[in-house]
């Protein structure tokens, strides 16, 4: 069960760019800061994707090497956003961004 | 061939998924349809025969990153609606520019193709072996890098989440 043969590059490249673009609208119609991080993640994901579909045509593992390396940052990032996140709702009782307005002066 | 039709249906899943993540009123709804995503996404991993990746993506993201969310969700009790969504012409203005970043990044991407150098059925890049002896070899500073990087992560984490104020 390979992929490769029938399935032309385009079309991975097609399918990451539409998820990352739903991440991006994610990001800007959302207030919330949980669904926001999550938006990220989605275009985290559909970039490692991307990578690892290149890495598979090309025969090259350095791309499928890279896809760990970016999981790894982005699991630290998710927590230290979450911890962020608990820590604004401690302050401000909303995970709101419009309310994040407090860090300007 | 079947491949095809698991592609189609595993790309078709994690777009309808991906985008109940936004629809979904509820945060809870959106970190379980960002499951749903991520289980789409390890398939299409399997699919590449990137076999290592598709286990750690399930477990990093499945396991670890989807149960911090929901701890978040759950422990502060977040689980309501949005108090005050933003205006509809902002909304529409970003679907709009979203939209319009995804036509020009799907013209770009048309038609291009790449040559195959070799027969990709004996292709093993993705097995454990070969990448653990690349990740070992060549990329062994990196690890280390990244080591390092957790440990900060998880030095700030607790940190940040300590009790009394610092």
């Amino acid at each position: 069960m390979n992929a490769l043969n029938s399935i032309p590059i385009s079309y991975y490249l097609m399918f990451c760019s539409m998820l990352f673009c739903i991440g991006v609208i994610g990001v800007l119609i959302k207030r919330n800061a949980l669904v926001i991080l999550m938006s990220v993640e989605l275009m985290i994901n559909s970039i490692n994707l991307l990578l690892a579909a290149f890495s598979a045509y090309s025969n090259d593992p350095a791309g499928q090497i890279f896809v760990f390396f970016i999981m790894v940052v982005a699991a630290a990032e998710v927590a230290i956003g979450l911890a962020i996140i608990v820590l604004i709702y401690k302050t401000t009782h909303s995970i709101d961004i419009d309310v994040l307005n407090k860090l300007k002066w | 061939m079947f491949s095809n039709y698991i592609f189609y249906f595993l790309s078709a899943l994690a777009l309808y998924s991906a985008v109940m993540v936004l629809l979904s009123k509820k945060p809870i709804h959106s970190v379980l349809y960002l499951t749903l995503t991520f289980f789409a996404i390890g398939g299409h991993y399997i699919l590449l025969n990137a076999q290592f990746l598709a286990i750690v993506h399930i477990i990093v993201y499945a396991g670890a990153i989807m149960v911090l969310f929901l701890f978040t969700v759950m422990l502060l009790n977040l689980n309501k609606d949005e108090r005050s969504p933003k205006p509809i012409w902002v909304k529409a203005a970003a679907i709009i520019a979203g939209v319009m970043l995804g036509l020009v990044l799907i013209a770009v991407f048309r038609g291009y193709d790449l040559h195959l150098e070799q027969h990709p059925m004996e292709s093993q890049i993705g097995l454990v072996k070969e990448l653990g002896r690349v990740l070992y070899k060549d990329y062994m500073l990196p690890f280390e890098v990244s080591s390092i990087l957790f440990l900060t992560a998880m030095v700030g984490a607790v940190l940040l989440g300590k009790k009394e104020q610092l």
